[in-house]
């Protein structure tokens, strides 16, 4: 401590204030139809689970529907592609952005799904960012796959036309 | 209302709402809100049975279960202290606790409370959650809403520059609030449109402020109702939800709400909200959201709420004003949010509301939603004992 320490607390402005940085470690248990979705994305695939009364597929696969509450783990492999619900461009920073804004978030209805995932789409501009865009999975290379949807890099655009509105609309 | 006691509002408290209320710690902010709704019924602690106090996530603050070191602030020993959390709908759920205690004829005098401190928090860090087996993807709650907006915008073929006028009008009614947070004058749609986009189609002056604030009112039973201003009364209350994932959810125009409204209506005897009620405070954090609420509680058909927007119906004067506190977008003390705009609801019946008041209010709705839109509570208040 300097001499001149005393004197510099004497007159610092009071304290109002301290951050406090708080964090919690914890174990996930994946359980059963998570850990099956999990492992196909380790394998470059998607797999989710049918509902057998309703015969929507989520993703991932889930021990009750939320509307027939029944489990919904026929398991069904949908593609790596689809189309892009509804989107937003993130123009704000903030400390756990995965890329320097402004970047483009999106719902994607995946061909063969019933619920769409989010996802971030590259490879475009934001202003050509647009509903309804098809849009195909960019996986990590093979050394970096593992039982996490960050196995899929993102999507870009697939080079398809656009999809019709009625086809995803009842999905907003 | 039948099979239920009365419930009577007697006493409505607020805070200052600011960005950093520095001068008073979390306790301080609750009292100054409790203390003004007691004032206002001419009650001291003592008088009050049982208190219900609510908050938005104890991630903002970082203080797991507030309610517990809270309770010595809010004259609760020795007394039931209930809390109560459902996401951003919280205040409303929080005031209708309150009132079944009344309503279940279990306490005479209610103090309900609910607060958020965000300058001691971090909102948009405990809302950007790292999911497990995820890239990050959140990113605060106008990452949540933004494709929901943009979702709405394309289906009802709204023009651009409807969340503009709801953003002006709202800051408008806010600068003849005393206790609203944002004050901006000479606020216009230039100053909103030139704001930076944060989660495009959101921009900065579409979005709510993050606030300190409380709110607090006394809820009392009929026999317990002379107050020495007219009460406030609950014709209607309720809340709803739904799953916040499911195929074929409609996250524009949830159901959860539409049910939600629909009861309360039937309770309150309502058929026409748009004529019935003479004015509502809604749950808009982000300028759309009052379109699509309009929408989704029946004030306007499906499609059709942007044109009741930029009609200038729901500005202060109009033939449904909406949010004439200004609303979420002048003041945010999250937990406090939703019981604010019952609160102003209440306010308006008993000709309370000052310089945004409504002549001749008398019967008024309060909404709250929380969650991914899948929390709702409502209330409709009214001046005549139901």
């Amino acid at each position: 401590m300097s001499d001149d320490a005393p004197d510099a607390a004497a007159t610092a402005a009071p304290v109002t204030m301290v951050p406090s940085h708080v964090r919690l470690t914890y174990t996930v248990t994946a359980g059963r139809h998570l850990s099956s979705y999990l492992r196909a994305l380790a394998d470059r695939r998607i797999v989710g689970g049918r509902c057998p009364v309703c015969t929507k597929v989520y993703l991932p696969a889930r021990g009750a529907c939320p509307t027939c509450g029944v489990p919904a783990d026929q398991p069904v492999e949908v593609a790596d592609r689809g189309t892009v619900t509804t989107f937003c461009v993130i123009r704000i920073p903030f400390e756990a952005a995965p890329f320097p804004p402004p970047y483009v978030a999106v719902a994607i209805l995946l061909d063969g799904a019933d619920m769409p995932i989010f996802h971030l789409v590259r490879g475009i501009a934001p202003e050509e960012a647009r509903m309804g865009m098809r849009v195909q999975a960019r996986w990590v290379a093979d050394d970096q796959l593992g039982p996490t949807l960050a196995s899929i890099r993102w999507f870009e655009l697939s080079g398809e036309p656009d999809a019709a509105y009625e086809t995803y609309a009842n999905h907003l | 209302m039948t099979a239920a006691n009365r419930c009577a509002i007697v006493g409505i408290g607020q805070t200052h709402h600011k960005a950093k209320r520095q001068d008073v710690s979390i306790p301080g902010l609750i009292r100054e809100a409790a203390l003004r709704a007691l004032a206002d019924a001419e009650l001291t602690w003592k008088d009050i049975d049982a208190v219900v106090i609510g908050k938005a996530p104890d991630m903002f603050e970082g203080v797991m279960m507030p309610e517990l070191f809270l309770a010595d602030a809010l004259g609760a020993a020795g007394k039931p202290i209930l809390r109560v959390h459902t996401a951003g709908s919280v205040g409303g759920s929080t005031a209708i606790c309150a009132a079944h205690l009344i309503m279940g004829g279990i306490h005479r005098r209610v103090l309900t409370v609910a607060f958020e401190k965000q300058s001691e928090s971090d909102a948009m860090w405990a809302l950007s959650p790292r999911i497990p087996f995820q890239p990050q993807l959140t990113a605060g709650a106008g990452g949540y809403f933004a494709p929901l907006v943009r979702a709405y915008m394309r289906r009802s073929g709204a023009p651009d520059d409807v969340g503009l006028q709801v953003a002006v009008k709202d800051r408008q009614h806010g600068l003849k609030n005393p206790y609203a947070h944002l004050r901006i004058k000479g606020i216009d749609r230039a100053m909103v449109a030139d704001s930076p986009m944060l989660w495009d189609p959101i921009r900065y002056l579409e979005t709510c402020p993050s606030s300190d604030g409380a709110c607090a009112m006394v809820l009392a039973a009929e026999d317990a109702a002379a107050a020495p201003r007219p009460p406030a009364w609950v014709h209607g209350l309720a809340t709803r939800s739904e799953p916040v994932v499911f195929s074929g959810r409609d996250q524009v125009n949830p159901q959860a709400g539409r049910d939600c409204a629909r009861d309360i209506y039937a309770q309150a005897g309502i058929h026409t909200p748009s004529k019935d009620l003479d004015v509502a405070e809604l749950y808009v954090p982000f300028s759309w959201f009052e379109p699509m609420w309009l929408e989704n509680l029946g004030f306007a058909a499906e499609g059709e709420g942007w044109k009741v927007t930029a009609s200038g119906a729901t500005a202060l004067g109009g033939a449904l004003p909406i949010n004439p506190s200004g609303g979420v977008l002048c003041s945010n003390p999250i937990g406090a949010s939703g019981m604010l705009r019952f609160a102003e609801a209440a306010m308006q019946v008993r000709d309370q509301a000052g310089e945004h008041q409504v002549d001749g209010a008398r019967r008024a709705m309060g909404h709250a939603y929380g969650g991914g839109s899948q929390f709702f509570a409502m209330w409709i208040v009214g001046r005549d004992r139901p």
